[in-house]
C-alpha cells in the first residue's frame, strides 16, 4: 500500500470552486473556464501514489501548480473535489484537532524562503516541532541538539537565523523537520532559492539522511537535474495536469510528450542515466570487463576510454544482470523524440 | 411672504403647513423681522434650506430644532447610558487618583531615581537616560516637578490601558475583515474629531469632579493608533513563517502568542509610541475637564494672558514629550535589533 496517495485531486480558485469542478470534469479547458466563469483551473484530476520510503518528486515550471499540490497533502490548501490519503486515512475526514495532529506528527515541511522563526535561536527552530507538540523540554533539546550536529550545524546552536547563510538556514530547515520525527517529509523548493554548489552539497546531504532514515519524501522543484538526481518516482507537472510519471530514468528514455522532450533534452543524459537502464540480456560470454549496474554511462564512458567497441558485463554484487555495448551506450546518449525517427 | 409659498400652494400642501399655525411660537428671526420692521421677504432663489422652508411653512423645522432635538436626544438616553457607562468606568478613577496620589507623595529622592532607571531599564541607553535625568531636575530647578508628575501620572495610566484595550482589539481586527471594516471608520473619526468636540458628550455624562472624564477623552483619542499598528503589524507578518506555524500544527493561540506577536512587537511599539505622544497632547486639552498636571497651567496661561507661565509650561510639556518619545523610540530599537540582525 502506498503511504500517500492523491486520488482525482481538482483545485480550482474561485468562490464557487466546487460547482466548476463538473464543468472541468465534462471536459471544459482552463481558458474557456477563465473567461466564461471567472475562476482559475488549478490542478486537474491528480492522481499520484507514493510509497513508503521513496523519494517522490513532483517537477513543473513556475505556474504548473506544484506548491499547490503539495500543500494539498497537509491541508494547508483544501482541494476542490477528491481524496488525499496519508496511511489509508482520508485527510478531508480530518477534523480541526485531527488535522493538527497529523500535522504535527504525521507530516513535516521543509519551505523554499526557509520560514525560519526570526527572533528565535537556531536550537529553538530546531525545538519549535518537539515544544508545540508539548514533548519534554529536556527531550526537546536533546533532539533538536542531535538533529542540528547531523546536518552539520554544531557550534551555531545560539546563533539567529539572519547570522546564518541561506545554506545553513535551510539546514536547520531540515533539521526542524527531522525533530518532527515524521514518516512523511514535504519539501516544497526546498533547494531553489541556494546557490548551485550548495545546492548539490544540499542534494547530497538529502540523500545521505535518506539513506539512513528512509522517510517518506515528497520534494517539489522546477529543476530537472536535481529531480533526476534524487527522485525515486518522477511526476511532471503541466498546467496543473500529470503530463507523465514513473521511473526517472524511464522518463528520460521514453517521454510520451513533446513538453517532456523539450525538458529532457537538455539534459547531461550520460550523467544522469544508469547503466541498468540501457542494458541488454546477455548474449555472448566474452566481455571487455564489468560494470556495476548503478553506474552512470558517464563513469562508463571514462572506464572505456571512449572505445566504442567494448562490451561489458553489467554486475550487481554476484549477480550478472545483462551486457552493454558501448554502441547501444552511444545511441541512449541521443534524446529520442516521439514524432521524429528513433 | 416667503419664496417657497408657490411650491406648498401647487403641492396642495398648504392645509397641512397651516395647522397649527397659530399655535407654534414665533421664532427669534421673525421676531426680529417683525420689530425691525423687515417684512421678511427673503430672494426668491434662496437655497430651500431648512430656514428658509420654514417661513413659507411653518409645519416644516428649522435648523435650530434639529439640533436641539439632537440635543434632547441625547439627554433623553443621558440616564441610562450613565448607569451603564458610571460602574463600568469608575475603575479608571480610582487607577488614575491612586496613581497620582503615589506619584504626587513619593518623595522626590525616592522618585527621580526610580523613574531614570526605569528608563535606564527601558532603554538601554546612556544617552537617553542622562537626558531623562537632565530633564527631571530642570522640572524641580523651576518648581514644575509636582505638575510634570502629575501629567506623567496620567499619561502612564492611559497609556497602560490604552495598550492593554487597543492590542487585543488589533489582534481581533487583524483576525476578521468584517471587524475591520466596522472598526476602521470608527477609528478614521476619533481620528479626525476636534478634540474639544470629545469633551462635550463627556461633561454631560459624568460629573467633572471625577478623575475618570479626562481619562476617558485621553484613551479614547489615544487608543487609535496602537490598535492600527497591531492589526497593521499582525497582517504583515512573514506569511512563509505562518504557513510553517500552520505546517507544524501549532493552534491558533500558540500561533499568535509565538509567531505573529513576536514578529509583529516593532510595529505595535510605534503604535505604543504614538500612544504616548497623542496621551500626553490629549492630557493638555483635558485640563479644561480638570485633569491636573502642566496643562492646567498653561489654560492659566491662556486665561490671564500669563505669557511666561504658558510658554514654561508649554516647553515643559515639549521636553515631557521628548523623554517618553526617546526612552520609547529606543525601546523599539532595542526590539528591532534582538534579532541578531547585524
Amino acid at each position: 500500500m502506498s503511504k500517500v496517495a492523491i486520488r482525482g485531486l481538482y483545485k480550482i480558485f474561485g468562490p464557487k470552486d466546487r460547482e466548476m469542478v463538473e464543468l472541468v470534469q465534462g471536459g471544459m479547458t482552463k481558458p474557456d473556464l477563465m473567461e466564461q466563469h471567472g475562476h482559475v483551473l488549478g490542478l486537474e484530476d491528480i492522481n499520484v501514489d507514493m510509497a513508503a520510503g521513496e523519494i517522490t518528486v513532483i517537477m513543473g515550471l513556475s505556474g504548473s501548480g506544484k506548491s499547490t499540490l503539495i500543500r494539498h497533502l497537509n491541508r494547508l490548501i483544501d482541494p476542490s473535489a477528491g481524496e488525499i490519503l496519508v496511511d489509508g486515512e482520508d485527510v478531508m475526514k480530518l477534523g480541526r484537532a485531527q488535522l493538527r495532529a497529523l500535522r504535527q506528527k504525521k507530516m513535516s515541511m521543509v519551505f523554499q524562503k526557509f520560514a525560519l522563526l526570526p527572533h528565535k535561536t537556531v536550537q529553538e527552530n530546531a525545538e519549535m516541532p518537539l515544544s508545540v507538540q508539548g514533548v519534554d523540554v529536556s527531550e526537546q533539546t536533546a533532539q533538536a541538539r542531535k538533529w542540528l550536529a547531523r546536518v552539520g550545524l554544531d557550534g551555531f546552536e545560539d546563533r539567529f537565523p539572519a547570522q546564518l547563510s541561506g545554506g545553513m538556514q535551510q539546514r536547520v530547515g531540515i533539521a526542524r523537520a527531522l525533530a518532527a520525527n515524521t514518516d512523511i517529509m514535504l519539501m516544497d523548493e526546498a533547494f531553489s532559492a541556494l546557490d548551485p554548489l550548495i545546492r548539490t552539497d544540499m542534494q547530497d546531504l538529502l540523500l545521505e539522511l535518506q539513506a539512513e532514515l528512509q522517510k517518506t519524501i515528497v520534494f517539489i522543484t522546477h529543476d530537472l537535474d536535481e529531480a533526476l538526481k534524487i527522485a525515486d518516482h518522477l511526476v511532471i507537472l503541466k498546467d496543473g495536469r500529470v503530463v507523465q510519471q514513473g521511473e526517472p530514468q524511464d522518463i528520460l528514455l521514453n517521454p510520451n510528450d513533446p513538453y517532456i522532450e523539450d525538458f529532457v533534452s537538455d539534459i547531461n543524459r550520460a550523467r544522469v542515466l544508469r547503466v541498468r537502464s540501457v542494458m541488454k540480456p546477455v548474449s555472448t560470454d566474452s566481455f571487455d570487463g564489468d560494470v556495476t549496474a548503478n553506474a552512470t554511462l558517464e563513469d562508463l564512458i571514462t572506464l572505456s576510454d571512449g572505445d566504442t567497441n567494448r562490451l561489458y558485463r553489467v554486475t550487481d554484487g554476484n549477480d550478472v544482470l545483462g551486457q552493454l555495448d558501448m554502441k547501444d551506450l552511444v545511441k541512449a546518449l541521443v534524446p529520442r523524440t516521439t514524432t521524429g525517427p528513433g | 411672504m416667503a419664496g417657497y409659498d408657490g411650491v406648498f400652494d401647487t403641492l396642495g400642501l398648504r392645509d397641512w403647513c397651516d395647522q397649527d399655525k397659530a399655535d407654534a411660537p414665533m421664532s427669534m428671526a421673525q421676531l426680529l423681522a417683525q420689530s425691525g420692521g423687515d417684512d421678511g421677504e427673503s430672494t426668491p432663489l434662496a437655497f430651500p434650506s431648512l430656514d428658509t422652508l420654514h417661513e413659507s411653512c411653518a409645519r416644516i423645522s428649522q435648523t435650530r430644532d434639529v439640533t436641539e432635538g439632537l440635543e434632547q436626544g441625547f439627554l433623553g438616553i443621558r440616564a441610562e447610558l450613565k448607569y451603564v457607562l458610571d460602574p463600568l468606568t469608575q475603575p479608571l478613577s480610582w487607577l488614575l487618583d491612586g496613581t497620582l496620589f503615589v506619584f504626587e507623595t513619593t518623595p522626590w529622592w525616592v522618585m527621580i531615581p526610580l523613574l531614570v532607571a526605569l528608563s535606564w531599564f527601558v532603554s538601554r541607553s546612556k544617552p537617553v537616560t542622562v537626558f531623562v535625568a537632565g530633564v527631571l531636575v530642570f522640572f524641580s530647578i523651576i518648581d514644575h516637578y509636582d505638575v510634570a508628575m502629575q501629567t506623567l501620572a496620567i499619561v502612564f495610566v492611559c497609556t497602560g490601558l490604552s495598550v492593554l484595550l487597543g492590542v487585543p482589539i488589533g489582534i481581533g481586527m487583524s483576525k476578521s475583515q468584517t471587524a475591520q471594516r466596522i472598526i476602521v471608520p470608527i477609528l478614521d473619526l476619533l481620528q479626525t474629531l476636534p478634540t474639544f468636540v470629545y469633551l462635550i458628550p463627556l461633561i454631560f455624562l459624568f460629573s467633572v469632579t471625577e478623575s475618570k472624564i479626562y481619562g476617558i477623552a485621553v484613551i479614547v483619542y489615544a487608543i487609535v493608533p496602537v490598535i492600527r499598528l497591531t492589526d497593521l503589524g499582525i497582517r504583515l507578518v512573514d506569511q512563509d513563517v505562518v504557513e510553517a506555524a500552520n505546517a507544524f500544527g501549532m493552534t491558533p493561540a500558540q500561533k499568535l502568542a509565538r509567531v505573529e506577536l513576536p514578529l509583529a512587537l516593532p510595529n505595535i511599539m510605534a503604535g505604543v509610541n504614538q500612544t504616548i505622544m497623542m496621551s500626553l497632547a490629549m492630557v493638555v486639552i483635558a485640563s479644561m475637564i480638570s485633569a491636573p498636571g502642566l496643562g492646567v497651567l498653561v489654560l492659566r496661561g491662556i486665561r490671564s494672558l500669563d505669557l511666561g507661565v504658558g510658554i514654561v509650561a508649554g516647553l515643559g510639556i515639549v521636553l515631557l514629550a521628548v523623554i517618553l518619545d526617546r526612552v520609547s523610540k529606543a525601546a523599539l530599537a532595542r526590539v528591532d535589533t534582538h534579532r541578531g540582525h547585524q
